[in-house]
């Protein structure tokens, strides 16, 4: 029962220790009325601290579905590269993505009402990849950075596409008007900006690799604006920020390096062998990362 | 809109931010003063002398009380009503302080456990979260926690000071509260680790009762007790 799980792992030694006075509490035990005000105002808070944790379990639970279809997602659009059929990778990427999102409708379902920092902590892990997800879809199709405010035009929801209401929602919705919205913190769309920079690396060797010798340098272009802006940042954001500036700075030199090998090489290697002189290069890099 | 341009947007309101808790940390500064004397004049209990005027010493904490509601009220104006957990973290601890103070002077007053609408009036809040800045229940539970172990130090020390009545309502007390703290189904959180003192506390008291009673002591405080009620 509930007392049971409350004792935990100080348990065993509490039971060691109250050998004694044990016969004496049980006695006491009794003695507390389960109607007095104390108890009853306890029932109220059981109440509310299961209904507290039950939502964040929910919210969890649906960030981690959040995350894993995102990062399909990246995966997929990493593909768009080297398949011949871009556009197909692109409309299948854009159906995943409706698809995350309308797990975080159920989110903002489960919000409606709420504080929705109080379950922030819940729900970042997966909002942080879906931004990385949707901004990295937005890249191939525009080369530009999706901004925040295009993210949260994207995140309200209306009634309409309701297939797979639960029953909680439903009664919910004969109070609330039918549309449902939710705000992206700046902190969350910096961090998935932050790892977005991890992917767009990727993308720019693997283009290498496919013989494109333009991207590489139009991607290094865009990494550099990002790393200026979060330079221009600074420490003013949270310690999450500053720490993930590191590795945004690997990825820039990574890609840069990649831009000069091209430079380099480029005016006197035909293009054909290019991707071999290439592929010797990153490996170099990938090996002295692995020594640090 | 360009890189940098949405760059700057975001220092922008990062930097807002920023101020907002500033402000904050201010006033949540002077809420932990003024709860660094409610503590100190109200510690005055555990001294020989001062179980004769705790009436007094509640009252003087009472008046304490409202330099802490009018703290809270420019505590308020200070972010967004709708954004209390973003800067939750920042008053937490003063909070629960401010509750354990209060449970405390209730109890010390009427041997109730003060309920949550009671603190939050006493504090100048709500206690729905629907109504505006509110006391968060896990905050409340934690000022609770915070005043068992003070009793169980009030127990030995009163004893101490000749008193051998109150920790019989100590114990009685305290075993009302760990039977609601019982029915809690508790995460793996701060406040759970709190709670797993409890029962040190009420080891605490036991051990205090079983002395008295081998002794007898009990006997003649129960009769103290009451011809006092």
């Amino acid at each position: 029962m509930s007392g049971k799980e409350g004792d935990g792992s100080g348990g065993f030694r509490k039971r060691k220790h109250d050998n004694f006075p044990h016969g004496q509490r049980r006695e006491e035990k009794e003695n507390v009325n389960p109607s007095s005000p104390l108890m009853t105002s306890f029932k109220s808070f059981q109440l509310e601290l299961d209904t507290r944790h039950d939502k964040y379990e929910r919210l969890v639970k649906l960030s981690r579905d959040i995350t894993i279809e995102s990062k399909r997602t990246i995966f997929l659009l990493h593909r768009y590269i080297s398949a011949p059929n871009g556009e197909e990778v692109l409309n299948e990427s854009e159906v995943k993505l409706d698809g995350v999102r309308r797990k975080i409708k159920q989110v903002a379902q489960e919000l409606i009402g709420e504080d929705m920092y109080q379950f922030h902590r819940a729900i970042s892990p997966g909002l942080q990849e879906y931004i990385e997800a949707v901004s990295f879809q937005y890249f191939i199709k525009t080369r530009s950075l999706i901004s925040v405010e295009e993210i949260n035009k994207q995140l309200i929801f209306t009634a309409e596409d309701r297939e797979e209401t639960t029953n909680m929602t439903s009664s919910s919705q004969d109070k609330q008007p039918h549309t449902w919205s939710l705000k992206v913190t700046p902190v969350d769309y910096l961090l998935g900006v932050a790892d977005l920079t991890g992917e767009l690396m990727r993308l720019c060797i693997s283009s290498v690799g496919n013989g494109d010798i333009d991207t590489p340098f139009e991607l290094s272009q865009f990494l550099r604006q990002i790393y200026d802006g979060f330079t221009f940042i600074g420490n003013t954001g949270p310690y999450e920020v500053s720490k993930k500036l590191y590795t945004l700075k690997q990825s820039l030199a990574k890609v840069e390096n990649a831009c000069y090998t091209l430079k380099v090489r480029g005016s006197e290697i035909p293009k054909h062998m290019l991707a071999d002189v290439f592929s010797t290069k990153t490996e170099l890099i990938d090996q002295e990362e692995g020594l640090s | 809109m360009s890189v940098s341009a949405m760059f700057v947007e975001l220092q922008g309101a990062l930097t807002a931010d920023q101020d907002i808790r500033e402000e904050i940390r201010k006033v949540v500064q002077a809420l932990e003063q003024t709860a660094r004397e409610m503590l100190t004049l109200l510690q005055g209990v555990h001294q020989g002398n001062g179980f004769q005027d705790i009436p007094k010493k509640c009252q003087k904490a009472r008046e304490h009380f409202s330099t802490v509601r009018t703290q809270m009220e420019s505590l308020k104006t200070k972010f967004p009503a709708d954004q209390y957990y973003r800067f939750h973290e920042h008053w937490r601890f003063v909070l629960q302080r401010l509750v354990f103070l209060a449970a405390f002077v209730v109890y010390l007053e009427t041997e109730t456990l003060v309920t949550r609408e009671a603190v939050a009036e006493i504090l100048g809040i709500e206690a729905d979260r629907e109504r505006g800045f509110h006391l968060d229940i896990e905050d409340y539970l934690s000022g609770v926690l915070t005043l068992a172990s003070e009793l169980a130090r009030l127990a030995v020390n009163s004893v101490t000071a000749g008193d051998y009545s109150r920790p019989l309502r100590i114990s009685t007390f305290i075993n009302e509260l760990d039977s609601g703290f019982r029915l809690l189904n508790l995460k793996n959180d701060s406040l759970r680790k709190r709670y797993d003192g409890l029962k040190y506390d009420v080891k605490k008291i036991e051990e205090v009762v079983y002395d008295l009673s081998i002794r007898g002591l009990n006997k003649e405080a129960a009769g103290g007790a009451g011809g006092e009620k």
